[in-house]
């Protein structure tokens, strides 16, 4: 691996330009919150770059036991970042796929393998990238607020990014970060895992909604589409009225309404 | 490679699954359990920084032990011999089971007392003594609940962790001869002890289990905390002991850092009440002790897991459970669904080598990959990576060498989706018209999507991708 698990990064200054990866399931899904990554970068002075080309960073593949499958894929996106700018990526578990795990598939690839290790050390998860290397701030904006946190699995255990997340929304004066019981603990999404063992995950992810929801909290957040699909997905199906957001439509709604 | 000729059926995960989830009270009686032990583990590593150095040391030693193995089991060999005990190799379950069947009957143990040995749980000793007439009794106090109620173990530190006190008050009751009903734990031990106590004084035949077996100086390291490990290795004419293979330490100075970091990691204990030093049988002038010692090293599929580089590190382990204790799965399920002698995230990595990855294609999978195994592990075993190497070597994606069972995970339905997966994702041009498709007919998706609607509403795309949206914007300033 060339990347370490669990380093301590020294981040860069900020720079000009970026490459915003979006990840599919934000494409597809939930593009408000892409947007919004890219309105926060913008909005710092950084020219945000969103390769056309880009697809998905195969960790569906890669996960279920298909590496073939998975490089097929993380093949196609080596050559979209040709510029040295960092690449932002606004979920910490494709983060952690391209940061820590491209290396791995193309190790024995002469021709890809230096290019996916050179990648990797440029991937930032959007949190770690507002927080350490943006160094943005938000000014108190309206009333006082009840937030709670869901952090993804990756993020805390691949990318170590749990906390920027907490950071940032730490930052805002009128919020209040609550934490749920058993934080710590994964939603039960895990890509295919969610329809390989659907009944742990349900439970997994119920047990999850329970936990925040007794936290009183009405706004709900994660750094992590795939949560975020599970959970909103539970929770609608439950009939409750919580839904969670991506902490980039959060984050660029409290810079509007602060402007 | 020691492929079995009748690979064992399938586990049926998925029914056992349905079995607990669906039963509220067992899942919060399972999640208490694991709360207290993951509290308790979590008062003894304060800092995280110290507790980073000290399994980093903890990885180190088993490590070197790895590396070094066939010799430092010779070196163990050698000096167990030269200390008087004797040493047999099993390489099936069937042959340790035999073997150990050959000395109680020479012993003249009708009766075996046992103390807490997973292994011995693994070989199916006590089916096996049964079949030939010897009668096993367990001595741990869970063990001896769960051969009460004609169970497995259900957690290898705390094997009725499943039991409720008032189930186990129920089970003395109908089980123990002369025995009222009582749920006072506290009586209940005492009926428990009072059992086993004539049991030690008439029995010819002790076994029990391995914590570590140092190679330099012959000596075998058992931790316990009832006592019963003790009474089982020194009261009896004959004690047998049963370990892996994998358990092997080259030096004294290497047992401390492991003992430490396995009973702080299993109980929440800095040590244990009982660490036994096994070096000999009594010797002459000794006044106490076991005459004959015997240890028998069993393999299993561990020479398999040995001979895979990229799986060798499941051989690290030293059975502490953190990783049951802190597995969101296991939490959910309990240990007896996993249908193996090791349940949880250990038992998805070891289990694969000793039944082939046909019987347990469906723990593989059984994971989210959420990584608090991986972050607990005491010896720093990465649980998830290995779970993506069985992954690839159950869908036969794998190079050489590779596990018995090795592809039996391959569905074509799923191959076919991957593939297309792959061949969809890898064309831009042909995505981004995916891309409009999906969200332009967003209202023509399905309602039914498969296993992902049972507990949520259908995925349903946006009205415009990403990729639309950036293609058409001009940088976004508010301030
Ligand atoms: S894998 Fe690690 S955490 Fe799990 S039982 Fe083994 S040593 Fe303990």
């Amino acid at each position: 691996m060339s990347v370490a698990l669990n380093e301590v990064r020294s981040y860069p200054a900020k720079p000009g330009d970026v490459y915003l990866f979006g990840t599919c399931v934000l494409d597809l899904f939930d593009p408000d919150a892409g947007v919004s990554a890219a309105s926060l970068l913008e909005n710092s002075n950084i020219s945000v770059h969103y390769p056309q080309d880009q697809t998905c960073c195969g960790q569906p593949a890669y996960t279920s036991g298909f590496p073939d499958a998975a490089r097929q894929v993380a093949a196609r996106q080596l050559h979209l970042f040709a510029e040295n700018w960092p690449i932002v990526v606004p979920s910490g578990s494709c983060a952690g796929m391209m940061r820590h795990h491209w290396p791995r598939l193309f190790e024995d690839d002469p021709a890809l393998g230096p290019l996916a290790a050179s990648i990797a050390a440029r991937v930032f998860e959007l949190t770690e990238f507002l927080l350490h290397v943006v160094k943005a701030t938000w000014p108190q904006t309206g009333a006082n607020e009840r937030v709670v946190l869901h952090t993804s699995c990756t993020a805390r255990r691949e990318m170590g990014t749990h906390l920027s997340a907490r950071a940032l929304l730490a930052q805002i004066p009128n919020v209040e970060l609550v934490l749920q019981d058993h934080e710590t603990e994964c939603c039960g999404f895990g890509g295919a895992f969610s329809v390989k063992h659907p009944e742990i995950s349900a439970a997994m992810a119920s047990d999850k909604i329970e936990a925040i929801e007794a936290t009183g909290a009405a706004t709900m957040i994660s750094a992590d589409g795939g949560c975020l699909l599970n959970l909103n997905g539970t929770l609608e199906k439950r009939g409750s009225t919580l839904r969670g957001q991506h902490i980039a439509s959060y984050l660029w709604q409290h810079a509007k309404d602060a402007a | 490679m020691n492929r079995p000729a009748n690979p064992p059926m399938p586990i049926n995960f998925h029914a056992n699954v349905r079995r607990v989830v669906a039963n509220p009270v067992l899942r919060a009686s399972f999640r208490g359990a694991m709360d207290f032990l993951t509290a308790k583990r979590a008062t003894q590593f304060p800092d995280a920084n110290a507790f980073e150095t000290l399994r980093a040391q903890g990885e180190q030693i088993r490590q070197y032990a790895l590396s070094r193995l066939p010799d430092l089991l010779e070196q163990l060999e050698t000096n167990l011999t030269r200390n008087g005990i004797q040493v047999h190799w099993a390489q099936t379950p069937d042959e340790a089971c035999r073997l150990i069947i050959d000395i109680a009957s020479r012993a003249g143990g009708g009766l075996v007392v046992k103390g807490k040995s997973m292994v011995s749980e693994e070989i199916e000793l006590n089916h096996a003594l049964e079949a030939a007439g010897i009668s096993a009794l367990e001595s741990d106090m869970g063990e001896y609940i769960v051969q009460l109620a004609g169970e497995k173990p259900s957690h290898i530190i705390m094997p009725a962790i499943h039991k409720t006190k008032e189930e186990i008050a129920r089970l003395f009751a109908d089980k123990v001869p002369g025995v009222e009903y009582t749920n006072s734990v506290d009586e209940l031990i005492q009926i428990g002890r009072r059992v086993l106590r004539d049991k030690f004084r008439d029995t010819r035949v002790g076994l029990s289990g391995v914590n570590v077996a140092v190679a330099e100086t012959g000596t075998l390291c058992l931790v316990e905390n009832e006592g019963n490990g003790r009474m089982c290795t020194t009261v009896p004419d004959v004690h047998i002991a049963i370990t892996g293979i994998e358990k092997v330490v080259e030096k004294l100075e290497h047992v401390p850092p492991l003992m430490t970091l396995l009973t702080r990691s299993a109980t929440g204990q800095a040590i244990t009440t009982y660490f036994n030093w096994i070096s000999s049988p009594r010797r002459d002038g000794e006044m106490d002790g076991p005459k004959e010692v015997h240890l028998v090293l069993l393999d299993n599929g561990r020479s398999t897991a040995y001979a895979d580089e990229r799986l060798r590190a499941t051989l690290q382990c030293i059975r502490c459970g953190a990783c049951m204790n802190h597995c969101p799965v296991y939490a959910r399920v309990g240990g007896h669904a996993y249908g193996t002698t090791y349940p949880g995230p250990i038992g998805k990595i070891v289990s694969p080598h000793m039944l082939g990855l046909e019987a347990t294609r469906d723990l593989v999978t059984a994971s989210s990959l959420c990584g608090a195994c991986g972050e607990v592990c005491p010896v720093k075993i990465p649980i998830p990576d290995l779970l993506l190497q069985l992954r690839q070597q159950s869908q036969g994606h794998s190079k050489a060498p590779q596990l018995p069972g090795a592809g039996s995970g391959h569905k074509t339905l799923q191959s076919i989706a991957y593939r297309l997966f792959a061949g969809l994702y890898s064309r831009p041009a042909l995505y981004r018209i995916f891309g409009l498709l999906a969200t332009r007919l967003r209202a023509f998706s399905p309602n039914q999507q498969g296993a992902w609607t049972r507990s949520r509403v259908p995925l349903r795309p946006a009205g415009h991708s990403l990729h639309e949206r950036m293609k058409s914007r001009n940088g976004a300033k508010v301030k």
